[in-house]
């Protein structure tokens, strides 16, 4: 018997569900495994019989020494060669190294994979690897009946045990009886297969996670050639390393291919995505890459001024990697010389970018103020985390929403985009920069740290489908004086001149104190000032976005669940579940959160009901309860992890009950 | 390659001679009436003519206060931005456009209070800028509270009782902060300031130029003894590399080296006239120029140095970084979007 989610578990397949009777906190209740109905018959070259699933979801978890991330993101890139849908959540404590053993070490890394499209890295893990107590003790809550446990018995000593208040050993003493049990000596293994390789212990001891990848990579039938070049390539300088790391790894593989501990092995069938060129990638990755498109597209240089902060510190290490790309990067002395330095390029004619998380904002925001006064074409790039002040640096939230729209001083606002999946940080680089460049103005692009470390497949683009971006410089006077005046507007967009430092006649001064319109000189005039403040609002209010969409496929839903940002996925997760049992709920997602497109006043008011979960205290309820005055109602989570389908699923279907019983009133 | 100002090789060549007047605005001028802002303006822009480059690449960038309207007063591109991250911007601009003649203008609460951390970080990186240090001891703009370099004790609006704080000798921090190039002049000495100005634009790297600022208004006549032609000569130290430093009237005293290291002023006599310390600004240590820096007696200002302390050659951080980007270019081509976006691990769904 299996918790795993086979075929016959899978609703219809044609709406790409998340599984509603999946493992988890479904609203039934955990589900009972059911009976296999796959074809278990052996095939060529494999002795054991083989079962069919939709989709998978496992947990690595260790201590953060034991190199969980690593794994999850081998078997990741396994997955994805292989073809099939995935979604990831690494989960790891801001201790680099915190005490060994103990429950704050535990790192984790959550894989969904799926034949089918899927949206979240899955509620309750249908697998858990565990390298040691502290990793099963911490993880062991999140999994459904019949789970299928891993553990490293080689980690569960007396010492081991009582550190993590274990009275008894768990694998002893029958509490786990709801779950499939693998005892495996996963060290023991390892040392035995490099015994002769000539490596003192302590360093043989390392490649026990790369005996536990092989030991599931055979279980789910994961190609292992890649994993092998990586390995070659990660210890290129030290081959005996890499030779030990490739010898436990396919000592794992065997050990699950003869041992009798592991009955059965999976098989998850590719996923039928839309046509194209695929890649893994995470949102900081995509985010990166947005941004060196956004550079080429617009011929413009790309400038990051940047301070290392987690989760945002990846795209400063990503783009220092592309100076052929005429990339430059600029690690600063603190926050506000980072976000200084790249409106000081900005002046000069680069694509400034300052990538932070929320405390960074908080020290950038005068800056960000100066943006906006000076108009200059600025991307704040704000991956956000659990907050308050130093808050949870590694957990996801989205609490910084407010903050964007108005942590400044003054009537100072900025256009704010934010992706909803990895890849799509991809696309909000450029659309931040097409704002950005076209208007000349600070723009937000706010990411999570749940976007910026999860992963999916991404359809790689052709260069030459992205939107082109014009900087469209001044070059000339544009007076019949000839004169130069900075603050002479675009009809249309509202935007001044970039005029650059260079261009012979453009010289001018602009700075922080309020401007004449027009001239830009220094004016302290009381309806001048009324007249650039009402002006800098509505050349923000009249960007052009696009309309949102609403997702209402019958069109009699009664509640509408408006979402912003990484919420996406576990939303539209639950989404399909409600509709799969048969309720009407419709959908729409913000991809711009200033202005807001313009069509979502109608949109909202078009329901008796609208639903907003965020993970914050209600941050995008409060703006369109003020902006249209609508009974938004919020659904809110600040756990620093990401909503659950079933949770919010439950959710909608307490908000549609709700509306049937005042009907029944 | 501009021989004069190799700070400026990459800076292209005016057409034709500029003069003072093309470098003045139409904009009014609105600093106190007496302010030695008015002479440090004037000497400024009689000197920019000097460096033969396009009047469009240069730029002023300024912070806050009084000195930091500066820009808007030189027809040249300017930008005056916020309290103390003048270092900061300029470091962006000047780090992706060799092409310019980038200029800090900032004042002691700028530079040295709200704005401590990006003028230490500018000056250890040796960013191409010329940092202008207007110092009048005391706060203008916020109508008159002491400053970082306002003598302890002082009376002031915010210290009824007297200042608390110990002042920063604006030189020894430079130095103590691996600055390449360190001055010091003063606002009523034209020729002194442009003398000074001319080396900073020549020095390759970040200048700092500590200009002594007289605020009429809330700390008149700090400079006072500096200036007046009875104790000038007295309290004035005039250095000029490779010379002995001597000063007073007809060099009647100069400046020594003790048994223990330290510096010392002392009459000069034929027997001690070929003790007298040579003036080395190249001085690979920085050693001496800090103990120059610290010669004068805080409260009297007597002993005050002027001119250039310390200009050392060290690699310059807008170059570094281009030679990166161009080296980077070279060993791995251009950069093609296509190739970076597809990465090595793809599938093909059909």
């Amino acid at each position: 018997m299996t918790s795993q989610v086979d075929q016959s578990e899978a609703v219809d397949g044609s709406d790409g569900d998340e599984g509603r009777s999946g493992p988890g906190e479904g609203r039934s209740g955990p589900t009972a495994p059911a009976g296999p109905t796959g074809p278990d018959a052996p095939q060529p070259g494999r002795v054991k019989p083989i079962r069919r699933l939709d989709r998978v979801i496992i947990r690595f978890a260790g201590d953060s020494g034991d190199g969980m991330q690593l794994t999850g993101d081998r078997f990741t890139s396994e997955t994805a060669s292989f073809g099939n849908d995935l979604s990831t959540l690494p989960n790891f404590p801001a201790e680099i190294r915190a005490p060994a053993g103990t429950l704050p070490g535990v790192s984790s890394f959550q894989l969904h994979f799926a034949d089918h499209d899927i949206l979240t890295p899955g509620d309750a893990p249908n697998v858990l690897v565990a390298m040691n107590p502290a990793a099963l003790k911490a993880n062991v809550p999140d999994l459904p009946r019949g789970a299928e446990i891993i553990v490293n018995t080689d980690e569960f000593t007396k010492r081991a045990l009582a550190k993590v208040g274990y009275a008894a050993d768990p694998l002893a003493d029958g509490s786990l009886e709801a779950y499939h049990l693998h005892k495996v000596p996963l060290t023991t293994l390892t040392l035995e297969a490099l015994k002769d390789s000539g490596l003192a212990r302590k360093d043989a001891e390392r490649a026990k996670n790369m005996f536990a990848l092989g030991l599931l990579s055979w279980m789910y039938h994961r190609p292992t050639h890649g994993t092998e070049t990586f390995l070659r390539g990660k210890f290129a300088k030290k081959p005996q390393i890499a030779e030990a790391n490739i010898i436990a790894f396919r000592a794992g593989w065997n050990f699950g291919e003869t041992t009798e501990s592991f009955a059965v092995s999976y098989e998850v069938a590719p996923a039928k995505l839309p046509a194209g060129r695929y890649r893994n990638i995470s949102g900081n990755l995509a985010l990166s890459y947005g941004l060196i498109a956004a550079s080429r597209r617009s011929g413009l240089p790309l400038y990051l001024g940047s301070y290392p902060i987690t989760p945002a510190s990846d795209i400063l290490h990503e783009l220092s990697k592309h100076k052929n790309f005429g990339v430059r990067t600029f690690q600063a002395e603190d926050e506000i010389a980072g976000i200084g330095a790249a409106l000081g390029a900005a002046f000069g004619g680069a694509l400034g970018v300052t990538t932070t998380s929320g405390p960074g904002i908080a020290l950038k925001s005068e800056t960000i103020g100066l943006a906006v006064s000076l108009e200059l074409p600025l991307l704040i790039v704000d991956i956000q985390r659990g907050g308050p002040s130093t808050g949870l640096p590694t957990k996801t939230e989205q609490a910084d929403l407010l903050q964007a729209m108005f942590g400044r001083n003054g009537e100072a606002p900025v256009p704010i985009v934010a992706p909803a999946t990895p890849a799509e940080c991809f696309d909000a680089a450029l659309e931040a920069a097409r704002i950005a460049v076209t208007y000349r103005t600070p723009v937000f692009l706010l990411s999570d740290g749940y976007l910026a470390n999860g992963s999916e497949p991404w359809r790689i683009p052709e260069v030459g489908e992205l939107p082109a971006i014009d900087p469209d410089f001044a070059a000339g006077p544009n007076r019949e004086d000839g004169a130069f005046w900075p603050y002479q507007r675009d009809p249309q967009t509202l935007a001044r001149p970039w005029a650059l430092p260079g261009t012979p006649g453009l010289e001018h001064r602009i700075g922080g104190i309020e401007k004449q319109d027009g001239t830009g000189n220094i004016s302290y005039d009381p309806a001048n000032h009324d007249f650039m403040v009402r002006t800098r609002q509505a050349k923000v209010d009249g960007i052009t976005v696009p309309p949102v969409e609403v997702d209402d496929p019958s069109g009699e839903a009664r509640v509408l669940v408006l979402g912003w940002g990484s919420t996406y996925g576990p939303i539209t997760a639950a989404v399909r579940r409600v509709r799969a049992d048969g309720g009407e709920i419709a959908q729409a997602h913000l991809r711009h959160l200033n202005p807001f497109p313009a069509n979502l006043g109608t949109v909202l008011r078009s329901y008796d009901k609208v639903i907003v979960p965020e993970m914050n205290l209600g941050q995008l309820a409060l703006l369109v309860r003020a902006k249209y005055l609508v009974d938004a109602e919020s659904y809110n989570q600040v756990r620093g992890l990401p909503f659950k389908a079933a949770q919010l699923a439950d959710v909608l279907w307490a908000a549609i009950g709700t509306l049937d019983e005042e009907d029944h009133r | 390659m501009n021989e004069q100002f190799p700070s400026l090789s990459l800076v292209p060549k005016a057409d034709a001679p500029q003069s003072a007047k093309e470098f003045k605005t139409d904009q009014e001028v609105r600093w106190c009436p007496g302010c030695g802002d008015y002479a440090i303006l004037a000497a400024v822009q009689s000197f920019m003519p000097e460096l033969g480059i396009k009047r469009e690449n240069t730029v002023f960038v300024s912070g806050i206060g009084c000195s930091s309207r500066f820009p808007y007063y030189m027809n040249t591109y300017g930008v005056h931005s916020i309290h103390g991250r003048a270092p900061a911007i300029a470091t962006g601009l000047a780090s992706s456009r060799q092409d310019l003649s980038v200029w800090v203008v900032t004042g002691d609460g700028d530079a040295l209070s709200i704005g401590g951390n990006h003028l230490i970080h500018a000056l250890r990186r040796n960013v191409n800028l010329k940092i202008l240090l207007f110092n009048n001891r005391i706060y203008g703009l916020t109508k008159g509270q002491y400053s970082p370099t306002s003598e302890l004790g002082k009376i002031t609006k915010s210290t009824p009782m007297g200042s608390l704080d110990a002042p920063f000798n604006p030189l020894s921090l430079a130095i103590g902060a691996e600055a390449s190039f360190v001055a010091r002049t003063i606002d009523s000495d034209r020729q002194h300031l442009q003398s000074v100005l001319r080396a900073a634009a020549q020095h390759e790297g970040t200048a700092l130029v500590e200009i002594y600022q007289n605020c009429n208004i809330f700390n008149d006549g700090a400079f006072e003894v500096l200036k007046e032609p009875g104790t000038r000569d007295e309290a004035l130290i005039r250095l000029e590399h490779g010379q002995p430093v001597r000063f007073g009237a007809d060099g009647g005293n100069g400046v020594f080296r003790g048994p223990d290291g330290e510096l010392f002023t002392a009459a000069v006599t034929p027997e001690n006239e070929a003790a007298l310390l040579v003036h080395d600004a190249h001085a690979a240590s920085p050693a001496t120029a800090f103990a120059l820096s610290r010669i004068a007696d805080a409260d009297t200002l007597h002993h005050t140095p002027i001119g250039v302390l310390r200009d050392v050659k060290r690699p310059v951080y807008d170059e570094l970084m281009a030679s990166q980007l161009a080296t980077a270019a070279a060993h791995r081509g251009p950069g093609d979007l296509a190739t970076l976006l597809a990465g090595n691990d793809t599938w093909t769904v059909d």
